[in-house]
């Protein structure tokens, strides 16, 4: 089968005071063209080196990242990417903020063209009528959606997110989950979510992966085999409750509390 | 209202400092040798008008000159410090080392360096004073620019340049004009610092010393206020700028 992105043992160590800190070993990462795939594993274990890695801006020591059957060597235009601090641009409006990678991406593009196209996103996300404000004036939540929208703006192949909801409540991170999945919908994309929220990586994903702890390697995969058109009630379905319960002790496991200490 | 509130509020802290300072004066019957009083300052600058206005004039543009070229190359080390670790670890000891001169101190040696360039000289010193606010606050703006800033952009294969042109530039406007305001005064104590001590200096400096070989309070304190009102107007054209170039730092009220 051939997968958009394909990590193949990839291993990375970052340089410190005290000598190489091993932050991934070995990863091995399958995800398919169109999949949701959500990265979950306790806090340090090198979750964000993975979307460094797989967006272009690092290079692993050992291993290779793969994505759309080339080596990632360097940053690619078909790549988009949202992090848990929406990091909006305080001088631009919101449609301008949206607007941003088409300029990188697609300078040639025309800017009435542009606009359209991120002013139906902004529509999608339920922004308009926002499009004209400073980010200053927008709630965190409305900011990460306008950043979900300049993630995708130029259509990339692959949406890679950092804890997107992290900072949010939770009300407001149910919300933005059916946003995302609605967006998923209409705007063909594979992603890869690292999140520390498993009933976030249940509802939103197609595949979970479970990282071990430090230095990190895939410790096991899960297929959420639900319908594709969830609604926020599905994690109440018992399929679902039994995902969890696996996730969670999966999550032990890599944090090595098996047994002993509980 | 709100508009009458804004220039009718400092108007009247204006009207109430010379009250006072016209009370001081009465109270302690201080004659006009010792100290002037505000109401001595109308019949000096009825007196010598052309003299403030020719020599107003020469002051403001070396303090502009002085200051548009630190503006330029305090930018330029700014950007060198704030983008390289190096250059920032060789030149802040240097900088500040050379910031905690007196300037008073260079006078004479750029007289002697200078011999007779006034202009030059007075434009150098208001540069030399005026560019290390400028050169710090963009350094240090530049190099606190979160790295996710530079990764939306740079996650697009997005040259330096323009990561920079888009994002750092932009971002640092703020502190930029922060500087620029402290630079601004600084700028006139420079250009001032040398048309007073030079000989035949130019500019309100210079009519400030004239004043004081001929006992003349009265104008002295005039040429203070003079330097007070230029010092407000380019304050408030930077401001002005401020508003056009980075208005979006300024949260909105309330």
């Amino acid at each position: 089968m051939k997968h958009l992105i394909d990590i193949k043992g990839v291993s990375h160590a970052y340089k410190t005071k005290h000598g190489p800190l091993p932050v991934l070993d070995g990863l091995t990462v399958e995800v398919p063209k169109g999949e949701f795939c959500a990265v979950v594993g306790p806090s340090g274990c090198g979750k964000s080196t993975l979307t460094r890695l797989v967006s272009g801006l690092m290079r692993p020591d050992r291993g290779t990242v793969i994505l759309d059957g080339q080596e990632v060597t360097s940053p690619r235009k078909t790549v988009g990417m949202a992090f848990q601090n929406p990091v909006m641009l305080e001088w631009r409006t919101i449609l301008e903020n949206v607007m941003l990678p088409l300029e990188i991406v697609a300078p040639e593009m025309k800017k009435s063209d542009a606009e359209a196209r991120a002013m139906h996103l902004l529509e999608m996300v339920g922004l308009k009528g926002f499009e004209n404000k400073r980010p200053s004036e927008l709630s965190g939540g409305m900011r990460q959606r306008a950043s979900l929208c300049r993630a995708i703006v130029h259509k990339p192949q692959v949406l890679i997110m950092d804890e997107p909801f992290g900072a949010l409540d939770n009300f407001t991170r149910e919300d933005l989950w059916q946003t995302m999945r609605d967006l998923r919908a209409a705007e063909p994309f594979t992603c890869v979510l690292i999140t520390h929220d498993l009933r976030e990586s249940v509802f939103l994903g197609d595949q979970v992966i479970v990282l071990s702890g430090r230095p990190a390697r895939t410790q096991y995969v899960l297929n959420v085999d639900l319908p594709a058109d969830r609604t926020i009630d599905i994690l109440y379905d018992p399929k679902a409750v039994d995902m969890l319960h696996v996730l969670r002790d999966q999550i032990r496991i890599a944090q090595g509390r098996d047994g002993g200490l509980h | 209202m709100e508009r009458v509130q804004k220039i009718a509020v400092p108007l009247a802290a204006i009207i109430a400092f010379l009250a006072l300072w016209e009370l001081i004066v009465w109270a302690n019957n201080w004659p006009n040798y010792v100290m002037a009083s505000p109401s001595d300052l109308p019949a000096a600058y009825a007196r010598f008008w052309n003299l403030f206005l020719v020599m107003g004039w020469q002051t403001l543009w070396r303090t502009i000159l002085g200051l548009a070229l630190a503006v330029v190359f305090g930018t330029l080390l700014g950007m060198i410090m704030g983008f390289s670790k190096l250059a920032r670890d060789a030149l802040y000891p240097l900088l500040v080392g050379f910031n905690a001169v007196p300037k008073a101190t260079l006078v004479p040696v750029l007289a002697l360096l200078f011999i007779g360039q006034h202009d030059f000289n007075t434009v150098l010193m208001a540069f030399l004073i005026s560019f290390f606010p400028i050169a710090v606050s963009v350094g240090i703006g530049l190099s606190t620019l979160e790295p996710e800033y530079r990764d939306i952009l740079a996650a697009l294969g997005a040259s330096k340049f323009t990561i920079f042109r888009k994002i750092a530039l932009p971002k640092t406007l703020p502190e930029f004009f922060g500087a620029l305001k402290v630079s601004v005064t600084l700028a006139f104590i420079g250009t001032n610092l040398v048309e007073i001590v030079s000989p035949h200096g130019r500019g309100l400096g210079a009519l400030f010393k004239s004043g004081e070989t001929n006992g003349d309070y009265p104008l002295m304190f005039a040429v203070l206020i003079a330097l007070a009102f230029l010092g407000i107007l380019l304050y408030y054209g930077v401001v002005a700028l401020e508003k056009i170039f980075a208005g979006w730092a300024e949260r909105a009220p309330g």
